[in-house]
């Protein structure tokens, strides 16, 4: 079983976030999750200056498997999506945490980022299941 | 408690993810699922079948026992070695089994069925038998070996004795030779060109490493069922099963009607429908972004402005094409487009014969 990151935050649906420098979070989908989907082939992001809330889907990632929709952890705008999935949705396989992120958000409401869990919370998340 | 292959051990070696096929712990890929297919399209891929089922039919009546069981003729099948497809019908045309039936004495012919049909088939095949003068045997202490891709034969003859080889030599696509311990035969499903080696348990996993040992990639089920669906090939419990008659399975050329006096299991009713007509299977083409998936439903509208429905059977994503691909029954009637109703909208989509990638290239 891989490690999770500490400097993450994540949700139960097994999306993670990163706070960058200018004050908007990454989003990416968990080692874990895309051990479960399989080969990624397509990814379907939101667009820049969409509008996103924490808990509603805005994103699919469909591998060999089965489409499954990526849901925003936080509420806030679109401000970065990232297009190197469109020809290589295998990032996704491959650097979970790194290359194969989806898209940035800055926030509307900070406070959304403490109700995500740490790495040992979602670690929880995944044994229970 | 699920049934492992003599090869589990190996499969755990190369890393496997492992998951239970109709009872069976299978390996489902070693990594990645399209780096696998990509190794049977562009180089060689192997894959453990030893979950098959091997049926030898021996006796004076086996090839009149046959010509009745199965709705192909194995009366065809004169020069030793040679291979048959077909299906196993029941009394109303229904598919049993698809299998492959071996031509190997007039008093010996080798059937090898789907695991998942282990049961029923024997209870069947030798239900049917009753009245013959064969003897059924199905033979479980034989594994089998899937070897394809362009380079397959290459790499399995550095693996194979000289004497396997020399029995090799020339041999035609679907035909199956015993040479030493191994039975070798080029059929396979994948589409490409290949053996499938059936071999006993006791030397399997030495067969096995030898292959690896020459750069053949092992691969697992998830693999198996892309570079299947390119190639157009059914799956049985998928895109068939006893409610399906072969005309709507896209099996029609497996149904052997002449001579008209040879009365095989199904002849009656299927005779019926073929005379009503029936639905059929086609391939669905989908260049956009998505994938077709099994039961998703297909929509087409015929001259009079009267839509149809049909259903996919299989779909999936098609490494080698890029794009979405699936086969689906359907009215017949059809045209060169339909629509898929896919996560909440419909998409246009194109209707082809299904054969997708042959030999690495597109085939439509």
């Amino acid at each position: 079983m891989s490690t999770i990151p500490a400097d993450l935050k994540y949700a139960s649906s097994h999306e993670w976030i990163r706070q960058e420098d200018d004050g908007s979070y990454t989003v990416g989908i968990t080692e874990h999750a895309q051990e479960l989907l399989g080969d990624m082939v397509f990814v379907e992001l939101p667009e820049v200056g969409d509008t996103v809330t924490a808990g509603e889907d805005c994103a699919v990632a469909e591998s060999v498997k089965a489409a499954s929709d990526i849901y925003a952890p936080i509420s806030g705008e679109v401000i970065a999506v990232n297009e190197a999935l469109e020809d290589s949705p295998e990032l996704v396989n491959s650097d979970a945490y790194g290359d194969g992120w989806f898209f940035r958000v800055m926030p509307s409401d900070e406070s959304e980022v403490d109700s995500l869990l740490d790495a040992d919370g979602y670690q929880e998340v995944i044994d229970e299941e | 408690m699920a049934s492992k292959t003599v090869l589990f051990n190996k499969h755990l070696e190369s890393k496997a993810k492992m998951v239970d096929f109709h009872g069976w712990e299978m390996p489902i890929n070693y990594g990645s699922q399209i780096e696998e297919h990509h190794a049977v399209r562009q180089d060689a891929g192997m894959f453990d079948v030893s979950h098959m089922t091997v049926v030898d039919v021996t006796g004076n009546d086996a090839c009149a026992f046959l010509r009745k069981l199965l709705a192909n003729d194995v009366a065809k099948l004169t020069v030793p070695g040679k291979a048959l497809y077909g299906g196993m019908l029941d009394e109303n045309a229904g598919i049993i089994d698809d299998l492959i039936t071996y031509y190997l004495s007039d008093t010996h012919y080798r059937v090898v069925v789907n695991s998942a049909t282990r049961d029923k088939d024997l209870t069947w095949i030798n239900k049917q038998a009753a009245a013959f003068d064969v003897v059924v045997t199905e033979r479980p202490e034989l594994a089998m070996i899937a070897v394809q891709g362009p380079n397959a034969k290459a790499k399995a003859a550095q693996v194979f004795s000289a004497d396997q080889n020399a029995a090799l030599e020339g041999m035609k696509p679907f035909f199956g030779v015993q040479s030493g311990s191994l039975f070798i035969a080029t059929t396979g499903y994948t589409g490409e060109a290949g053996y499938e080696i059936i071999v006993p348990e006791a030397e399997a996993e030495a067969l096995w490493q030898a292959l690896l040992d020459t750069g053949v990639k092992p691969c697992g089920l998830g693999a198996r069922d892309t570079l299947r669906l390119e190639a157009g090939m059914n799956l049985y419990g998928q895109d068939m099963d006893e409610s399906i008659n072969p005309l709507a399975a896209n099996m029609g050329w497996t149904v052997a009607w002449e001579p008209s006096e040879r009365d095989f299991i199904g002849r009656a009713a299927l005779t019926e429908i073929k005379a009503a007509g029936t639905q059929k299977l086609v391939g669905l083409v989908m260049e956009e972004k998505g994938v077709l998936r099994h039961d998703m439903p297909v929509f087409f509208t015929d001259a009079e402005g009267v839509e149809h429905q049909g259903v996919i059977t299989s779909g999936s994503f098609s490494p080698t094409l890029g794009y979405s691909i699936a086969m689906a029954r359907v009215p017949s009637g059809i045209g060169a487009t339909a629509e898929v109703e896919m996560r909440k909208k419909r998409v246009t989509v194109k209707v082809i014969a299904p054969s997708f990638v042959r030999n690495g290239k597109q085939a439509f």
